[in-house]
């Protein structure tokens, strides 16, 4: 093709006068991404976002059938996954997507961490990004809600009663969270609400953000494969989007795909007992996976240290954790431009083996 | 001259744009914060006939809107507990083989006085009156 202007005939040229999208062609015609032997880590960013375009889809089918009230949520669930054809699958893949889409955006988050992908000018990429999987967190709290069986109903006490305890707001904002005193009905709506009007529309925008941003900065090469092309006078090197990059990212989706259509017709996803208010919690109680290094943090802490409640102090420990880490790309450099290095690798892996240690006994103890 | 008329109406679009943006979100925020609704206030509820709970159990009994749990510590003997886990707000149980109350949810127990033996929850479980009305157990709050 010989740029834009060239060619002014027929449909195309019609299209082109009222639409203009050779610029997005001339875009993507130079828009690259490095290739080193961390490349692959570049795909789960996009990995992510399939599996978010997976829940926007099933959800929505979900939403024709479920009944966001005490009294019917659990048995809509239930018509869904016994009566409704393919209904099981299509709650299954919903659960099953939910987790894989957090655990691949961890791996998406430490992969920037690994490979200091989170440097200048990257910062509100970063946040955003920590934004992102927040949501992704709070979509995952109020979807687990949703089908008003045992194990979400005591879930979800405890985690609305952690806020409770935060110093100062902690009343109000259970307060909010639960729609009430309690956890009951009027929480189950305003997680609906929750889960299928508010996050959706903030997540969306903020991809929208996280995306734009990427596609301004472009993607950063790691600085040891940028110093070793430059001690040799050249260019570190680097492969088209489209259509290379682009067409290994879609044997990527492929890939989540099977993986998820798998895990979801061969371990369909449980439905459990309905929600009753006045049982008491059972026995081995714990919530999903992603919310278990905290839960047992919270097991180990004695009720008080010192002249703190212990929840208190773990939510302090937690907060103080998060604040550190959301705030990264501005501690990763010090005064002079140098960069921590051993400092940031260290609370990558510290971090790491914390989740995973702490996510290991939760589960098994 | 000029500059001091834009000024002022740079101060008054820029004022009513935070003064409308403040009109939105006002009844907005006061409208997420729930009601209170009254809570049916309940003194005395029956906890069941007296040879429906062996001794050494407990059961959950409904008392208003919230859960309390009432234990047959012996033949005669009867107590309840609020069953609010004061850590983390799950229900607690009688676990039989320890005589005590468990919470499941962080492994926190009480002893049959309501107070905490061990485990994360920070203060004693809320103890209620537990009385033989006939054959009858009656659950009512401390005075
Ligand atoms: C616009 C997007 C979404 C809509 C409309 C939606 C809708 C729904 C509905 C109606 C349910 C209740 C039915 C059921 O429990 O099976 C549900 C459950 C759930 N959702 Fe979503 N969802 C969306 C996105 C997400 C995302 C992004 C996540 C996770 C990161 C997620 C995680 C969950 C979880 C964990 C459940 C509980 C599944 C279960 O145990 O049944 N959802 N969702
Ligand atoms: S809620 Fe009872 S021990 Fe944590």
């Amino acid at each position: 093709m010989e740029g834009a202007k060239a060619n002014t005939g027929g449909l195309s040229g019609w299209l082109e006068e009222r639409l203009g999208l050779s610029a997005i062609r001339e875009f993507l015609a130079h828009k690259t991404v490095p290739v080193h032997s961390g490349t692959m880590w570049y795909y789960f960013g996009g990995i992510t976002l399939f599996l978010f375009v997976i829940q926007v889809l099933t959800g929505i089918l979900l939403l024709l059938y479920y009944r966001p009230t005490t009294t019917e949520a659990y048995e809509s669930v239930q018509f869904i996954v016994t009566r409704v054809q393919f209904g099981w699958l299509v709650r299954s893949i919903h659960s099953w997507s939910a987790n894989l889409m957090i655990f691949t955006a961890m791996v998406h988050m430490f992969s920037v961490v690994f490979l200091r992908s989170y440097r200048r000018p990257r910062e509100v990429t970063w946040l955003s990004g920590i934004a992102l999987l927040c949501l992704a967190l709070g979509f995952g709290f109020s979807g687990y809600l949703l089908p008003w069986n045992t194990i979400s109903y005591f879930a979800t006490k405890v985690g609305t009663d952690m806020a409770a305890s935060l110093p100062g707001i902690g009343p109000a904002l259970a307060r909010f969270l639960r729609g009430g005193e309690d956890v009951g009905g009027a929480t189950l709506t305003r997680f609906f609400g929750f889960h299928v009007a508010v996050l959706p529309g903030l997540t969306t925008v903020l991809l929208l953000v996280h995306l734009i941003l990427v596609q301004k900065q472009g993607i950063s090469s790691p600085p040891w494969v940028e110093r070793k092309f430059q001690a040799q006078g050249g260019k570190a090197p680097q492969m088209p989007f489209f259509p290379n990059f682009f067409l290994r990212e879609m044997m990527a989706w492929y890939a989540a795909l099977a993986v998820l259509g798998s895990l979801a017709a061969i371990f369909p996803w449980e439905l459990g007992e309905k929600a009753d208010p006045f049982a008491s919690a059972p026995a081995g109680i714990r919530p999903e996976w992603y919310f278990l290094a905290p839960f047992y943090t919270l097991k180990l802490i004695p009720s008080h240290v010192a002249f703190l409640e212990g929840e208190l102090l773990g939510l302090l420990g937690f907060g103080l954790l998060a604040v550190f880490w959301i705030l990264l790309p501005f501690w990763a450099t010090n005064r002079q431009g140098m960069e921590r290095t051993r400092l940031v690798t260290g609370a990558g892996v510290a971090l790491l083996a914390y989740l995973a240690t702490f996510s290991l006994l939760g589960y098994y103890k | 001259m000029i500059t001091e008329r834009r000024n002022l109406i740079r101060t008054l679009l820029g004022g009513g744009f935070v003064a409308s943006l403040a009109a939105f979100l006002y009844p907005v925020i006061r409208f997420m914060n729930p009601p209170s609704v009254s809570e049916a206030s309940v003194n005395e509820v029956p906890g069941g006939k007296i040879q429906d709970l062996k001794p050494n159990s407990g059961k959950i009994v409904k008392f208003g809107n919230r859960p309390v749990l009432l234990v047959r510590v012996s033949e005669t003997e009867w107590r309840a507990f609020s069953a609010v886990c004061t850590h983390l707000n799950c229900t607690v149980q009688y676990q039989e083989q320890r005589r005590q109350i468990w919470c499941a949810c962080h492994n926190g127990f009480y002893d049959l006085n309501g107070n905490v033996v061990s485990g994360p929850p920070p203060k004693a479980l809320d103890e209620y009156v537990a009385r033989v009305r006939g054959d009858e157990v009656v659950i009512s709050r401390r005075a």
